[in-house]
């Protein structure tokens, strides 16, 4: 049994992540301070920074020697690290950004919501660009994805957002883990660390004043969202075979709906879930495929309603229905169902 | 670009007595007439080269005037975010201990946005060399009053000059920083004739032995001239860094890690 701040720690040290900056905020905590109990002891560098500023720097510098390195926050933190995401992303260096999401806006509470979910598939800085984003919805899934994430992130030259909530951040549950890896001994062709036996300067940069050259650079990054879109896209799907709703959902809420799909079983009424596992790339196929074959869509997500406009763009100009809380308000199953049940009703 | 300066062969009654520095490239530099930060960046790059760091050092570009530097330095280079530079050059120095790693930062970078980097660099007796230039102005941008502008200075967010009243008064960098047990080496110098620039190459010296050494955070504060937005030739740039400038900021060695107090 681990927490999923544990569970993610762990799973990276396991990818061979042995560099980790971070600065304190609820509801992360423990990552930062297992990696800094773990750290040490594996021939790896933990450093508290002064600010979240500081940190997503501290991982571009580390990140641009080509190591595996990571930083973890909260919502207040990830906005003071756009800057460093925009700039990650610019630069084409791989990094891994774990956000266990808190109520929001401003400085908003410590209660789990999913209200960052604009922040990192569309704005994670200014720019083109948003980071690719897995959406764990349990301790064994924040240590898998966080385990990939580290490979993933270097394929594509991205950065990766762990996009969790306060809930499965430090609900313990069982997680099967896997043997620790050594990190890679091999550095990217394009990561510095001084030019050693006179080989060809290498620059890590994102300017560029040429016009013509930044496009070509973001079209060479679009290519590989392209790409890992083809080859990293995940979700699951739970429930009935021939189902009348379809309820999506993503994380935390993702649970909340599965309990609620077995209930509503009982009461006879047929449903199934589709839940991305990945929201960028988001999973449009198993959309499209679902979306004429339901008498109705429902999206189940603890925002405003940001997870259905991608929802909303992958089921062919269907309605989708959304059924959601704020402000750190958890629904329960049963919140759930009476809500399904109002929209059968109305 | 080709470094053709290094292996020309010279007629045998010839001998070069000044010729680019193996650690700066071919490219041209992109600064003002009369500003100094191209003898900066010369002075860093001979010294790179006699202490034979070259091959080993990572150069960290800022935002400003010196945002360019990762053309210029003939050396693995990454280009920081605006005041962070660090943050990032720790990044590196962490994950890659035996690299070289130097900050090339402007007042703007490193005074204002980016303060809380450099401070904390310090604090934490980082194995990195900061290259300063104060040259009391932001450039890049146009020639608006920095933390370092001089009180009464006229800039252009400061027309009537500048108000400690209103805008506070220059902020010291080397002094903020001297009490810190983490720094290792720091000086501050210019550049405005053969003594100083003599004595700033010395400094320069020093702050990348005493990190080639292990001894901890180093930094050399540069004071510049901006003729652009000084509005001033480069000679009286020169006169007013000697008459005005050094005024405000007295050329010091604060700290020496090898000297004997």
């Amino acid at each position: 049994m681990m927490t999923g701040n544990v569970a993610t720690a762990e799973g990276a040290i396991a990818a061979g992540c042995r560099y980790f900056f971070g600065y304190p905020i609820t509801p992360q905590n423990d990552i930062p301070r297992y990696m800094s109990e773990q750290l040490p002891q594996i021939g790896g560098v933990y450093l508290q920074a002064e600010s979240e500023l500081a940190s997503i720097n501290l991982v571009y510098g580390a990140a641009s020697t080509g190591a595996y390195v990571m930083t973890s926050s909260s919502s207040p933190g990830i906005s003071l690290m756009q800057e460093g995401l925009s700039y990650l992303l610019g630069a084409e260096l791989p990094a891994v950004v774990v956000n266990m999401v808190r109520g929001g806006p401003g400085l908003g509470n410590i209660a789990p919501a999913q209200s960052d979910y604009w922040l990192s598939t569309r704005g994670a800085g200014h720019g083109d660009f948003g980071c690719l984003t897995f959406t764990p919805d349990s301790v064994q899934e924040l240590y898998d994805c966080t385990y990939d994430a580290f490979e993933i992130g270097h394929k594509y030259r991205l950065p990766v957002m762990i996009l969790g909530d306060a809930m499965i951040a430090n609900m313990s549950e069982a997680t099967r883990l896997r043997e620790r890896r050594e990190p890679p001994t091999q550095m990217p062709e394009w990561a510095v660390g001084g030019r050693r036996n006179g080989r060809p300067r290498r620059v890590v940069n994102s300017l560029w004043t040429d016009v013509p050259v930044m496009e070509a650079v973001n079209l060479r990054i679009a290519e590989r969202f392209r790409q890992a879109a083809q080859e990293q896209t995940r979700w699951e799907e739970y429930g009935d075979d021939r189902p009348d709703i379809l309820f999506t959902a993503y994380g935390i809420s993702a649970r909340i709906c599965k309990t609620a799909i077995d209930r509503l079983a009982d009461e006879g009424l047929r449903a199934r879930l589709l839940r991305p596992i990945t929201v960028r790339p988001f999973p449009t196929d198993p959309f499209a495929r679902w979306a004429g074959q339901v008498e109705r869509i429902v999206c189940v997500e603890h925002s405003m309603g940001q997870f259905i406009e991608d929802v909303r763009l992958s089921v062919d100009c269907r309605p989708v229905e959304l059924i959601s809380r704020t402000g750190g308000v958890l629904m329960t199953p049963e919140e759930v169902i009476a809500r399904t049940r109002e929209l059968i009703a109305s | 670009m080709a470094q053709t300066t290094q292996t020309e062969a010279l007629p045998s009654h010839e001998e070069a007595v000044y010729r680019r520095p193996a650690a700066l490239t071919e490219t041209q530099m992109r600064y003002c007439p009369g500003c100094t930060h191209g003898t900066a960046h010369r002075l860093i790059a001979e010294v790179l080269d006699e202490l034979e760091l070259t091959d080993r050092t990572v150069a960290i570009a800022t935002v400003g005037c010196s945002v360019y530097a990762y053309e210029y330095f003939n050396t693995d280079s990454v280009q920081a975010a605006h005041g962070r530079g660090p943050a990032v050059a720790t990044g590196i120095k962490r994950t890659s201990p035996d690299s070289i790693v130097f900050t090339y930062q402007g007042d703007g970078d490193l005074a204002a946005i980016g303060l809380s980097e450099v401070i904390h660099s310090a604090q934490r007796g980082e194995c990195i060399t900061v290259l300063f230039l104060n040259n009391a102005v932001f450039g890049m941008t146009r020639g608006q009053m920095a933390p370092t502008t001089l009180v009464g200075q006229r800039t252009t967010t400061t027309p009537q000059g500048r108000d400690p009243k209103l805008e506070g008064t220059p902020m010291m960098i080397c002094e903020m920083l001297s009490g810190i047990p983490g720094v290792a080496y720091l000086a501050r110098e210019t550049m405005i004739d053969p003594k100083t620039v003599a004595d700033a190459r010395r400094s320069i010296k020093k702050a990348f032995q005493a990190q080639a050494d292990g001894a901890g955070f180093s930094l050399v504060e540069l004071v510049s001239s901006c003729p652009a937005w000084w509005h001033k030739s480069p000679l009286e740039s020169l006169h007013w860094i000697r008459d005005e400038m050094l005024t405000q900021y007295p050329l010091k060695v604060f700290v020496d890690y090898k000297r004997q107090d």
